[in-house]
């Protein structure tokens, strides 16, 4: 059994940019404020220092010109990570990201292949109002040419870039800053996982719980409470949100007969609305009660803390959604 | 009021979709109106009304799959008094006494077996429970749901299987399970060889089971017959021809008529018929088999049981026959027609109690006076049900049958 060690998600994220520019040198870091800075989220503290500003480079704020400017570095044999300082800023960058970082492979009938990594900030929780609180993984994961992960836990922080640095087609990672300072344990040399599969992280027989990002603390969470009303809840960490991995969860399925999604993207054509339907698809005759989700409440993200918290699925809302799928 | 009810158009049917309703709430019907078309394993089938009045209500939307005895419509009759079936004048009293315990309205509401419960209310149950309950044969209708709003779920599903086991462990009566015959699809129009196949299978698995068969065979003389039928012919044009099937229904008609007991269904007990009605089979080309029946062929002349045959064989073929025509028939004839085999054997059609089977007509050396001579000859066979009648009987109707076929011209 390998030693553990505790470690936040902040450092897990790091140590993965770390490594992956000891390990490769045509890996660089691009992004706004990473290098002198240190990051608008601490992530890239001392890696200026570190590896030097050939490899840790500030740009100017402009998301469409230096994700533009990453798309165009991978093309030339690179292997850059774009760092979006937050998904929201990602809206500038989009045309780059769709229309030449996702299609080029395609348009160049297979010559061109775009190993960028772009990793974005995202999700709700520090209280930075409507604008700065966006969760865009549905768009992400809607369009083909594009893989798109959720790091949902201190394992895939540490794990996921590295694996993404290797796939030769481009790569979003949506890194969750509600999350940066919480402490978990990980194995001591904890390293490169795999960015094909959803995981259960939780086995359990009653129903099956879907989700990514930050709902997957919280999932167990509620598990572990409902554990102790004599519900045995599964939970699956998608972890991938395109292409999905439907076996993982059609198979928690044809044991559990139930699920539930869980997610902070508004209901309405999202990552849940998509299981969903695949779930209906594929396992419509396992299912014995209808597919149920849990998502963000479809307004403006709020910026009063108590609101805030309204807006989106938290611990005891989920616990009180699956007592009552399991007991009606 | 009269309650317009999904008929049963044979042994095999238990549930029909309603394709189109001919009648709207408000139409007068008249004995004989075609009210519905229905879509069975046996086609597109026309639903006749056999009483009088105004239709007041449909209780069934078109598209919807119900179980026989599915009350579909309301008709405001005459009176009060009148019942689905307007009476024969000649029923006598005895008879008419009888009528109300056949439809005992508990016996006609329980749907045989189907994802609806009685009214046409769709069962509320998960795709997992409905799977379940399919591979276990399980009538839907009959569980009731824990689940939201009353949906049945597994675990009522499991439930009512514990119990099913345990009660078969307790006494072994019949299980609680009936045999459910549900498709999430309604089939239209013409349904496939496999659903006539499915429905051939399932009566004539339930006549062997259920129905002691006992056989007896005559040879029969055709040598009148023939030659009655060949002058007959050459009077007639080439549509009119008569052919020997007709003249043979017509001659188990009239022994029907002096052998009653034969003419007669089982169910609980003999019940005889007051109308003969000649049900014959007809091989489908695509496989499978149809009986659509010619009634009151008693009273028919040989030349308009040919007409009957003459439509209703290419309507069979079609799958386009009445309700009457496919419910009605009393008795069976099968018959094997040029070419084929000697002798049949036929399988009752539950719940009649009898089937006559003609072999092939061919000439045979046969003793007749003292003289041996070649006739032509047809092998008859009697299957009949041992409950309802005995070798007697059985034996009586052979006789009479030849008796018929040898004076073709009283026919």
């Amino acid at each position: 059994m390998s030693k553990m060690k505790t470690i936040t998600y902040r450092e897990a994220l790091k140590s993965a940019i770390r490594e992956a520019l000891q390990k490769d040198e045509r890996v660089f870091l691009m992004g706004e404020d990473v290098g002198h800075y240190g990051g608008a989220f601490a992530v890239s503290k001392g890696l200026l220092k570190e590896f030097g500003p050939g490899r840790i480079m500030d740009v100017p704020l402009s998301e469409s010109g230096f994700t533009g400017a990453g798309i165009g570095a991978a093309l030339a044999g690179m292997r850059p990570i774009v760092e979006i300082m937050t998904v929201n800023f990602s809206l500038l960058a989009m045309d780059q990201i769709i229309n030449n970082a996702a299609t080029l492979l395609h348009m160049s009938g297979g010559q061109l292949n775009v190993p960028v990594v772009i990793r974005m900030g995202c999700g709700i929780g520090r209280q930075l109002a409507a604008q700065h609180s966006h969760s865009w993984e549905p768009f992400y994961a809607h369009v083909p040419g594009i893989n798109v992960l959720a790091v949902g836990t201190h394992e895939d922080a540490r794990g996921m870039l590295l694996t993404a640095l290797e796939s030769p087609d481009p790569v979003i990672l949506f890194e969750y800053t509600s999350m940066l300072n919480l402490e978990a344990e990980i194995i001591e040399d904890a390293g490169a996982v795999d960015i094909c599969k959803a995981k259960v992280r939780r086995e359990g027989i009653d129903l099956s719980l879907i989700t990514y990002g930050t709902g997957v603390y919280k999932s167990l969470e509620a598990a572990e409470v409902l554990s102790k009303d004599g519900m045995d809840i599964e939970v699956i960490d998608l972890r991938v949100l395109r292409p999905l991995d439907e076996e993982t969860f059609l198979t928690s399925i044809a044991k559990t007969h139930k699920a539930l999604v869980v997610e902070d993207a508004w209901k309405s054509v999202s990552i849940s609305s998509e299981i969903s339907a695949r779930i209906m698809e594929k396992a419509f005759f396992e299912l014995d009660l209808p597919v149920e989700r849990l998502c963000g409440v479809e307004v403006p993200i709020p910026y009063p803390k108590h609101l805030e918290d309204a807006s989106v699925p938290q611990v005891q809302d989920i616990v009180e959604k699956v007592r009552k799928i399991l007991k009606p | 009021m009269i309650s317009f009810k999904m008929p049963s158009l044979g042994a095999d049917m238990e549930d029909g979709t309603l394709v189109e309703w001919r009648k709207q709430p408000g139409d007068l019907l008249k004995r004989g109106d075609i009210i519905a078309d229905v879509d069975t394993q046996k086609g597109l089938i026309e639903i006749e009304f056999f009483g009088e009045g105004i239709l007041e209500k449909h209780l069934v939307a078109e598209g919807e799959k119900i179980p026989v005895g599915t009350v579909m419509a309301l008709i405001r009759g005459e009176s009060d008094e009148i019942t689905e079936e307007i009476p024969q004048e000649n029923i006598p009293d005895q008879e008419k006494m009888v009528e109300p315990a056949k439809v005992e309205e508990g016996k006609i509401k329980v749907p045989v077996a189907s994802p609806q419960k009685a009214g046409g209310e769709r069962v509320r149950i998960s795709p997992l429970a409905k799977k379940i309950a399919e591979a276990h044969q399980l009538d839907i209708s009959k569980i009731s749901g824990t689940g939201p709003d009353g949906a049945i779920v597994k675990a009522d599903i499991d439930k009512c299987l514990r119990e099913g086991q345990e009660k078969k462990a307790k006494a072994k009566t019949d299980p609680i399970v009936t045999e459910p015959r549900y498709e999430p699809e309604s089939k239209l129009a013409i349904p496939e060889s496999e659903a006539i196949r499915k429905a051939v299978a399932a009566a004539m698995s339930r006549s062997n089971q259920d129905i002691p068969h006992y056989y007896l065979e005559k040879r029969i003389d055709f040598s009148k017959a023939m030659l009655w039928l060949k002058e007959a012919n050459k009077e007639r044009s080439v549509q009119q021809r008569l052919l020997p099937v007709a003249l043979m229904i017509k001659a188990v008609a009239k022994a029907l008529d002096d052998v009653p007991d034969l003419n007669a269904v089982w169910e609980d007990g003999l019940e005889r018929k007051n109308e003969i009605n000649i049900g014959f089979v007809v091989s489908l080309r695509t496989g499978g088999i149809m009986l659509p029946a010619i009634l009151n062929a008693d009273t028919l002349s040989v030349d308009g049981i040919m007409e009957r045959l003459n439509d209703l064989i290419p309507r069979a073929r079609a799958f386009k026959l009445r309700s009457s025509e496919l419910s009605k028939s009393t008795f069976t004839i099968t018959s094997i027609g040029e070419g084929g085999a000697d002798k049949v054997y036929g399988v009752i059609y539950p719940p009649q109690v009898g089937i006559v089977g003609f072999g092939e007509i061919r000439d045979e050396a046969i003793v007749a006076e003292g003289m041996i001579g070649i006739k032509p000859v047809v092998d008859v066979t009697l299957a009949a049900d041992h409950r309802a009648t005995d070798g007697l009987i059985g034996s009586k109707f052979l006789a009479s049958l030849n008796k018929y076929l040898q004076n073709p011209e009283n026919l």
